[in-house]
């Protein structure tokens, strides 16, 4: 018991720069990953096409290696080079990398509403921005729920690729601790934490689920 | 109110509307009837430019939507203008096309405060008012998955009169109904024909063809091949696939 209380300390601190790289990401991705599935199904042929070679190269490299590149070699490449602190070079990767996936998960869900939607707004005098707004992404948000929740959760075992970047995370603080102490005590303490972050993230969209339970499509 | 020209529309190698022109006056309520095919719902949907034309001219209420230059090319009215057009005609889907996440009061709102910009307040009254003629005042809160599809139907119209059209499209209302819920879809439209509202109804209901209706079009194969004042036609019928197409109803 004295032993728990005793790394409780790092690991709280571990979960903290866990739990900032995922709130921090999540809160820039969503939208960010809105407004490339919104590019990528519009009219906008280049620029479509442009988001698809995004979604490709982010989701065909790891993100492992994105975030090693930004960190070590982007300060190296002309013009856009920039030399970022750990922190904000591990959010910058996971965001460019989780964007590619909720724009992929939101243009499923736009595409899954049924033409009829868009006839029926059209003839009734809203435009394209008001269709979207109004009848369709309200729509879309009932049905990403299950792949998003999925998102979601992996990204909160993700954040455990900080390590490679020297952060303290909740896994890297309990390997710490293991191979000071000679104990695995630790990693179970450490597998509880993340159990209970996802636990948390499920519950909350069981219950989103379950507003939108009200109607059916 | 309405003046289709020479309308021509294909799907890829299949020529749809071979050339259909059509008049509508105010007051008119004209049913479309046809084989299955016959082009009667694309021509409809081409009033309002669910679908685009190929060669034509369509102008409604003295504004051209669409009309059709020397060298062939058809020019539409900008999007802003011809969304302004289109807005004077209201729709009824053969599918309802309710939106399921919004309550049956929700759907009726939708349009004159996200396009009209008015107020909800100053929206729902006339809202209701329409529930009620529809006979869904009691409905009003209820989600379009729990109604039955004589009631999404009356809603739909509702929807579509809370935009105060000029002129009211409907197509095929009553085709996705069971045949004991058409009644009180027909219903509705009868009490909008005897309000006098201008309607163009494709329909395979030939008795409410002929009773509601001032004027009857037979269409075939793409082509309007009568057009006659609703009791002549159903009582003689001068083309002889029109007879043929009435004779194999009854």
């Amino acid at each position: 018991m004295d032993y728990f209380l005793q790394i409780l300390g790092p690991l709280l601190q571990g979960t903290a720069v866990t739990l900032q790289v995922f709130l921090i990401t999540l809160a820039l991705a969503v939208p960010l990953g809105l407004a490339l599935a919104l590019i990528r199904i519009s009219r906008f042929r280049t620029a479509s096409t442009a988001v698809s070679g995004y979604i490709w190269l982010m989701r065909g490299t790891p993100l492992m290696l994105q975030m090693l590149f930004i960190y070590f070699a982007l300060p190296f490449v002309p013009v856009i080079g920039v030399r970022l602190p750990d922190f904000p070079a591990a959010i910058v990767a996971f965001t460019l990398n989780y964007a590619a996936y909720f724009a992929e998960i939101f243009r499923a869900g736009i595409q899954s509403v049924g033409r009829g939607q868009h006839e029926a707004a059209q003839v009734l005098g809203l435009n394209y921005a008001q269709t979207m707004r109004r009848i369709v992404l309200p729509q879309m948000i009932k049905r990403i729920l299950p792949p998003m929740s999925n998102e979601t959760i992996t990204l909160v075992k993700d954040t455990s690729l900080i390590y490679v970047l020297a952060m303290n995370d909740l896994l890297r603080a309990a390997r710490g601790l293991v191979q000071r102490d000679f104990t695995t005590m630790p990693f179970v303490v450490a597998a509880a934490f993340y159990l209970l972050m996802t636990l948390v993230l499920t519950w909350g969209f069981m219950r989103l689920e379950k507003k939108y339970a009200v109607y059916d499509d | 109110m309405i003046s289709a020209n020479d309308i021509h529309k294909r799907f890829g190698s299949t020529e749809v509307l071979r050339g259909v022109s059509l008049h509508i006056d105010k007051g008119d309520v004209v049913a479309v009837i046809g084989p299955s095919g016959s082009g009667k719902s694309t021509f409809l949907r081409c009033l309002n430019r669910l679908e685009s034309i190929d060669r034509g001219r369509i102008d409604i209420e003295g504004e051209t939507l669409v009309d059709t230059d020397a060298a062939g090319a058809c020019r539409y009215a900008a999007d802003a203008d011809s969304r302004r057009i289109c807005r004077k005609m209201g729709m009824v889907f053969q599918q309802f096309n309710l939106f399921p996440h919004l309550t049956v009061l929700q759907n009726v709102i939708e349009a004159p405060v996200t396009v009209k910009g008015l107020t909800r307040e100053a929206a729902i009254p006339a809202a209701e008012e329409l529930l009620r003629k529809v006979g869904l005042a009691h409905k009003r809160d209820a989600y379009p998955s729990h109604l039955s599809g004589g009631q999404k139907q009356r809603v739909a119209i509702a929807r579509a009169l809370a935009m105060e059209p000029d002129i009211m499209l409907f197509d095929e209302p009553t085709s996705a109904l069971d045949p004991e819920l058409t009644g009180e879809v027909l219903r509705t439209i009868r009490q909008l024909a005897e309000e006098h509202m201008t309607m163009i109804v494709v329909t395979h209901e030939m008795a409410f063809a002929r009773d509601v209706s001032t004027r009857v079009i037979f269409m075939d194969g793409g082509e309007i091949i009568e057009e006659r004042p609703a009791a002549e036609m159903f009582a003689s019928p001068a083309h002889p696939r029109t007879r043929a197409f009435l004779n194999h109803l009854a």
